[in-house]
């Protein structure tokens, strides 16, 4: 019953918010150039199926690529930082002022720099655009251990590496997740980001500028849906993976 | 009997903004082996300075801490440590935390032979049939037992305690000295136990060593001239509740000197 009730109630939902979308369309008579409606979408699909698939290709191996670096650089910042004070205290403030910088204002910059790579500019901004919250969470996990726990492994005579492999990195792997879903979601934007401002770019950005150059609204919007979907692949994709890796965070329901 | 362990003569001070704080001043502490030396005095003495230091985790200023006729200067593989936290991985098992030390320590030992030690371990501490729970599913008296089987499963010579018993409740805190009794003649080991019980050092030491204020000496050393196989009725009874007169007695002068320096 409950189970049923899990798969029911969001496909409720689902079907309400389409139905709501269709109505808002045909009560006010708009068409399609204005706001196209549910109906317009699966002819839209079917029309550039191939095309679908292919630039859905490139915007999700182009955003795994670059969460993929982000997750390696941003770890290895984050352990440098978590292990060094002094490394803290300069990397910190370098960090925040990257940050800070909208990513949108990087693209003509990075298209410049490496002009008609745009497989590597677009995974450098999907990479750009994401590392930083896995950084700050691996670094304030470990800088934040109680020294007891590396206290009964260090009373042992263990290595830091040691230590690090069995206590340090397991004990931050929650908070590393939660970074990660951020990031996720943040990687996708970049890849769009780039797809969408990149002159003769690929990807479901592309799709979606071609839809507006040729003023194909009902592509623009199943260009929409498409992303919805694919962003959601990659968020429950992190979901599983931390229900793998960190599934023992998660205290027992009582 | 030769002593397992010999503080000589330790003074130590942690560097802080407003200059040094001494917190431990020319302290002498000798356990011999298989002893069981209680260690009280007021909060801020030192106590887990002390600890640290027996374990090798810090070096002192002066002084020094001998184990087994070797100076300690780093840490050695022959030392167990239990806190007031239990400090368990949530992400192993009961059965895999006791295991943890033999990982380090004897990396070659069999995995059949590890959990064999620490399934035993757990029976004697009354955690049999938990070994495959996690740390979150156990009460905080359970945990601590836990945390005691993995403290002393690759048989150190040194059991390190830092007021192990002291976020626990009354009933629990008895249930665990009389468990760690029974530890103890099962798998002799040297202890040294820092805690603020002073029943706690009368029920569980051969040796009760006083401290003072900070900067800590050692102020007295009472011989806990009481049978090993105590129960808890003995401290109701005269010759203790007189050592406990005494230990009182000694903490106020102990607080007293403390109070006299700020």
């Amino acid at each position: 019953m409950e189970t049923l009730q899990k798969i029911v109630v969001p496909i409720l939902a689902v079907l309400l918010f389409l139905w709501a979308w269709e109505a808002l369309v045909w009560v006010n008579d708009w068409p399609n150039y204005k706001m196209a409606s549910p109906s317009d979408l699966p002819p839209a699909f079917w029309k550039f199926r191939w095309l679908f698939l292919e630039m859905g290709w490139q915007t999700l191996w182009r955003t795994v690529v670059g969460l993929g670096l982000a997750v390696l650089f941003g770890t290895l910042v984050g352990m440098i930082m978590g292990f060094s004070r002094i490394a803290r205290d300069g990397l910190y403030p370098l960090l925040v002022g990257f940050n800070a910088i909208p990513k949108a204002t990087l693209v003509p910059v990075i298209s410049l720099i490496f002009i008609g790579q745009h497989d590597f500019n677009t995974v450098l901004m999907a990479f750009l655009i994401s590392f930083f919250p896995i950084a700050v969470s691996v670094g304030i996990g470990l800088s934040t251990l109680e020294p007891e726990y590396r206290d009964i492994l260090r009373s042992l005579g263990a290595s830091r590496l040691t230590i690090f492999r069995k206590i340090a990195l397991p004990k931050t792997l929650p908070e590393f997740f939660g970074a990660l879903k951020v990031s996720v979601t943040l990687a996708f934007i970049g890849t769009n980001l780039v797809e969408i401002v990149a002159p003769h770019g690929r990807g479901l950005g592309a799709l979606f500028k071609s839809g507006e150059t040729n003023g194909d609204y009902p592509l623009m919007f199943a260009v929409l849906i498409a992303l919805a979907a694919l962003g959601i692949l990659l968020y429950y994709a992190v979901l599983v993976l931390e229900r793998i890796f960190a599934g023992w965070a998660e205290r027992p329901q009582s | 009997m030769a002593n397992l362990i010999e503080i000589k003569g330790v003074t130590h001070a942690y560097r802080t903004k407003s200059g040094p704080l001494p917190v431990l001043d020319n302290l002498n502490i000798a356990v011999p082996e298989g002893e069981f030396a209680a260690v009280v005095g007021p909060s801020g003495c030192g106590k887990s300075t002390l600890t640290r230091l027996v374990a090798g985790l810090m070096k002192p200023d002066q002084g020094e801490v001998w184990l087994h006729g070797e100076r300690v200067t780093s840490p050695r593989k022959t030392v167990g440590m239990a806190f007031q936290n239990p400090v368990l991985l949530e992400w192993r098992t009961i059965l895999e935390n006791v295991i943890l030390p033999l990982e380090i320590v004897a990396p070659r030992m069999p995995q059949a032979e590890r959990e064999a030690r620490a399934l035993h371990l757990l029976e004697m501490v009354g955690l049999k049939g938990f070994d495959s729970k996690r740390p979150s599913e156990l009460s905080g008296g359970m945990r601590q037992r836990a945390s005691l089987c993995r403290a002393i499963v690759h048989k150190p010579d040194v059991l390190i305690m830092d007021e192990p018993f002291g976020a626990l409740d009354n009933f629990t805190r008895e249930d665990l000295w009389q468990t760690m009794r029974d530890l103890r003649a099962a798998e002799p080991f040297t202890c040294v136990l820092i805690t603020h019980d002073l029943r706690e050092s009368v029920f569980l030491g051969d040796q009760v060593f006083v401290l003072s204020g900070r900067p800590a000496r050692t102020q007295m050393v009472l011989n806990v001239d009481l049978p090993a196989d105590r129960t808890l009725d003995i401290l109701y009874q005269p010759k203790a509740q007189d050592m406990l007169h005494t230990l009182r007695d000694q903490i106020r002068i102990a607080q007293g000197r403390d109070g006299e320096m700020h």
